[in-house]
C-alpha cells in the first residue's frame, strides 16, 4: 500500500438487525471502498439514511462492521481490541454534530479537555498552563476553562469539542456534520478554524455533511452516497461542475445557490419521490426506480464503482461500457 | 373609532413599528423592536436572519400568536381581508381574528411532525380546518377536497394517503400534508417558517418548487422565514434582513445580493459558501449576537461591525433609501453635512 494513504476501507458493510424480525436487515453501509490520503479532506455527502454517519462511526470502530476491512497507516485495524484500539483512537478522533450533547454537562471545560490527556498519560507539565495554551488554538480564552458547557454559546462549545479531538495530536479526524447545528456566521468561523488546524497539525479529515456547499468548500475530494453505497467519488471541483452519476446530477441541481442570477437561470431538474428504505433496497442499481436513464441491466445487476476518468469514480452502467 | 384603515393598491399586509417584548425573570427581552414591512399580493417576501434575531416572533405576532410572558406592545398590522376590508390585526376582536387565522392567513411551521396531531388522519386535519371556518360540513365533502389538495401537493395515491396517520408518512410527505392543510381555505397570505429546514435537499427543492407553483395559482402573498441565503436567492422577490430584533436592510433580492449596503448583510453573504464559485476564505463575523435583555443603545451590530464609529454606539441609525426600494439602517450611508 502506498505510503501516502492514511486510511483505507475495503468492502465495508454494516447491517443492523430490525427489531421483531429475524431476516430483515437495515443495510446502512453496504460494500464501501475508499481511501484517504495524508493531509487531504475527503467529504461525504448524501441524504438522510444514506449511511454516511454510520460509515464515519465504522471507520473509527465506534461500531463493529458486519464485514470488510479497515486499514490505518497500512495496518489492519478491523479486529483491533484493547490496547491496539486505544492506540488507534489516539491517532483517530471524532467531532460530533451537536456540541450540546457531545460535551458532558456535569464537567467543566478543563476536565473535559484533561480526560484524554490523563487517559493517554501524556506529560504536559503544568496542566492549567497547557490548557490555556491549547485554548488559544481554537480562539478561546483561559477564562472559559472553569465554566460548564451550558455557559458557552453553540460555536464556543463546538470549539471545545474540536479541541478535545485534537488535544492528543491525532492524525485523522472524522467530522460528522460539525457545523449543522450552527448559524451561518458561526459556521464560517468553525470551518475556517478547521482549515487552520489542518494546516497547523497536518491533519487528515473525513468530512461528513448533508450540506453540499459546505462539503465542497472543505474537501479536496468528495464521495456521494446513496442507500449505503458510494455512487460517485472524485475531486470536488470537477465533480461539482460536471457530475456523472444521474443521482449526483439531481442532488447537485437541488442545492440552493446563494446567487439569484445563477439560481434562477439554471435548469431545474427535480427528482421524483424520496429515497426508499435501506431495509429492502431495490435489486441491481439502487437508484434505478428513480433514474430516468434506467436500462434493463440496471434492474438486474449492481454497477461497480469504476474509474471513468483520472481520479473520477462512478457506479453507473451508463459509463461502464466505455 | 378611528377613521377607515387603508392600504396601498395590491398590498395584502403592512406591518408598522411592531414591538414585541418578553417579560422573563432575567429581564425584559426586546425581541422585536420597531419592525416594519409589507407584502404584496402574489409576492414572496423573505425574512432572513440568524437564530434569535426575532424573525419567528415577528410572524407569530402578526396574528397575535404570542404567549405569555411575551407581549405585543406597539405597532399596527394592517391586513386586507378577502372582502376588501382593511383591518388592524392587533386591534380586531377575537372572533374576527379566529376567522382570519387558518383561513385568510395560514402558517406552515418548521417541524411538520409536531404540527400534526398523531391521533388523527391527514383527512381529518383538513376536515377540521375547513369546518372551523365554514361551519358543519359532511365529512364526505371535505374528504373529496382533501384528496384534491393532496394531489395538488404532489402526494402519490392521495385517495390512500388521505386516510393515513402522520406516523405513516415520511418527513417530506408530512411537510406536504401540512402545506395541503394550510391551503384548505385558499389563504390570502401564507407564512412559511423555515418550511424545509429538516428536509433533504432534493425534497427541499421539490417543496420550494411546489410552493412557488401554488402561490402563482392561488395568488397568495408569502412570507418565507429562513436562515438559508441559498433559498432566498432561489425564490424570494424581496428580502428583509433582520439582526437582533430589527430590520437592518430591505430590498429586491438582486439588490440585496449584488449591492448589499449594511455591513451585516455584506458579511453574512460572504459567510455562505457558494458552490459555484472558487472561494479562498469565508468571511466570519467576529463575536456573538448581543443580549436582547439590555440591547446596546445605537446600532445593535456595533460590537461586531468592522466599520463601527463612535456615533454608532450612541445613536440609532436612520433608515436610508440607497436606491428605489432598497433601504438600510447604517450611519455609513448618511452623507456628512
Amino acid at each position: 500500500m502506498s505510503e501516502n494513504i492514511l486510511l483505507e476501507v475495503k468492502d465495508l458493510k454494516k447491517h443492523f438487525r430490525v427489531r421483531g424480525s429475524l431476516t430483515k436487515k437495515v443495510r446502512a453501509v453496504d460494500g464501501v471502498n475508499f481511501y484517504i490520503k495524508r493531509g487531504e479532506t475527503l467529504g461525504f455527502v448524501g441524504e438522510s439514511g444514506c449511511g454516511k454517519t454510520t460509515l464515519g462511526r465504522l471507520v473509527l470502530k465506534l461500531i463493529e462492521p458486519t464485514s470488510g476491512k479497515i486499514f490505518f497507516e497500512g495496518k489492519d485495524i478491523t479486529k483491533a481490541k484493547g490496547r491496539e484500539l486505544k492506540e488507534y483512537w489516539r491517532n483517530a478522533q471524532m467531532v460530533f454534530q451537536d456540541p450540546h450533547t457531545s460535551l458532558n454537562p456535569k464537567m467543566t471545560i478543563a476536565s473535559i479537555l484533561l480526560e484524554p490527556i490523563r487517559f493517554y498519560k501524556i506529560d504536559v507539565g503544568d496542566e492549567e498552563e497547557f490548557l490555556a495554551k491549547q485554548m488559544e488554538l481554537v480562539g478561546l480564552g483561559r477564562e472559559h476553562l472553569y465554566r460548564y458547557p451550558h455557559e458557552l454559546s453553540g460555536g464556543q462549545k463546538q470549539r471545545v469539542a474540536i479541541l478535545r479531538a485534537i488535544i492528543t495530536r491525532p492524525k485523522f479526524i472524522v467530522l460528522d456534520e460539525p457545523t449543522s447545528a450552527l448559524d451561518v456566521s458561526v459556521q464560517a468561523q468553525i470551518l475556517e478554524l478547521l482549515k487552520d488546524l489542518q494546516r497547523k497539525f497536518s491533519l487528515t479529515y473525513m468530512f461528513i455533511s448533508h450540506d453540499i456547499s459546505v462539503v465542497k468548500y472543505m474537501s479536496n475530494r468528495m464521495a456521494v452516497m446513496y442507500l449505503g453505497k458510494i455512487v460517485e467519488l472524485g475531486p470536488s471541483d470537477p465533480l461539482f461542475e460536471n457530475p456523472l452519476h444521474p443521482y449526483t446530477k439531481f442532488l447537485l441541481a437541488a442545492v440552493p445557490i446563494p446567487d439569484p442570477k445563477i439560481a434562477r437561470s439554471r435548469e431545474k431538474i427535480l427528482i421524483k419521490g424520496e429515497p426508499p428504505s435501506p431495509i429492502n433496497p431495490p435489486p441491481g442499481c439502487r437508484f434505478h426506480p428513480r433514474c430516468p436513464f434506467a436500462m434493463d441491466k440496471c434492474r438486474r445487476e449492481e454497477p461497480p464503482l469504476i474509474e471513468v476518468e483520472r481520479d473520477r469514480f462512478v457506479a453507473c452502467w451508463l459509463y461502464a461500457s466505455k | 373609532m378611528e377613521g377607515k384603515l387603508e392600504l396601498p393598491e395590491g398590498v395584502v399586509l403592512k406591518v408598522e413599528d411592531l414591538v414585541v417584548k418578553f417579560y422573563t425573570y432575567s429581564g425584559v427581552v426586546h425581541a422585536v423592536s420597531k419592525v416594519s414591512f409589507y407584502v404584496k399580493e402574489g409576492e414572496t417576501v423573505a425574512l432572513v436572519g440568524e437564530t434569535g434575531c426575532g424573525k419567528s416572533v415577528t410572524t407569530r405576532a402578526l396574528t397575535r400568536l404570542i404567549e405569555s410572558p411575551g407581549r405585543i406592545e406597539e405597532g399596527r398590522v394592517l391586513f386586507r381581508r378577502r372582502n376588501g376590508e382593511v383591518v388592524d390585526l392587533l386591534k380586531v376582536d377575537f372572533e374576527t381574528l379566529r376567522q382570519i387565522r387558518g383561513n385568510e392567513i395560514a402558517y406552515i411551521f418548521q417541524d411538520p411532525t409536531s404540527a400534526l396531531d398523531p391521533l388523527y388522519t391527514i383527512g381529518f386535519h383538513i376536515h377540521e380546518t375547513i369546518e372551523a371556518h365554514v361551519g358543519k360540513i359532511p365529512k364526505k365533502e371535505t374528504l373529496r377536497r382533501g384528496i384534491e389538495l393532496l394531489r395538488q401537493v404532489l402526494i402519490p395515491s392521495p385517495e390512500v394517503r388521505v386516510k393515513n396517520y402522520p406516523h405513516e408518512m415520511s418527513g417530506g410527505m408530512r411537510q406536504r400534508s401540512v402545506i395541503a392543510i394550510s391551503l384548505s381555505n385558499n389563504p390570502r397570505l401564507l407564512i412559511a417558517d423555515e418550511p424545509t429546514t429538516n428536509l433533504d435537499v432534493t425534497v427541499q427543492a421539490q417543496i420550494l418548487d411546489l410552493l412557488e407553483k401554488l402561490q402563482e395559482q392561488y395568488k397568495m402573498g408569502m412570507i418565507l422565514i429562513t436562515h438559508n441565503l441559498g433559498i432566498v436567492a432561489e425564490v424570494a422577490d424581496r428580502v428583509y434582513v433582520m439582526y437582533a430584533g430589527k430590520i437592518v436592510e430591505e430590498g429586491k433580492t438582486e439588490q440585496i445580493f449584488y449591492n448589499p449596503q449594511h455591513p451585516y448583510t455584506k458579511l453574512l453573504l460572504r459567510a455562505v459558501p457558494d458552490p459555484t464559485k472558487k472561494i479562498e476564505k469565508l468571511e466570519s463575523i467576529p463575536g456573538v449576537i448581543p443580549s436582547l435583555i439590555n440591547p446596546p443603545p445605537g446600532c445593535r451590530f456595533t460590537d461586531r461591525c468592522p466599520y463601527a464609529m463612535d456615533k454608532c454606539r450612541r445613536e440609532e441609525p436612520p433608515l436610508i433609501e440607497v436606491e428605489p426600494g432598497h433601504k438600510a439602517t447604517c450611519w455609513l450611508l448618511v452623507k456628512r453635512g
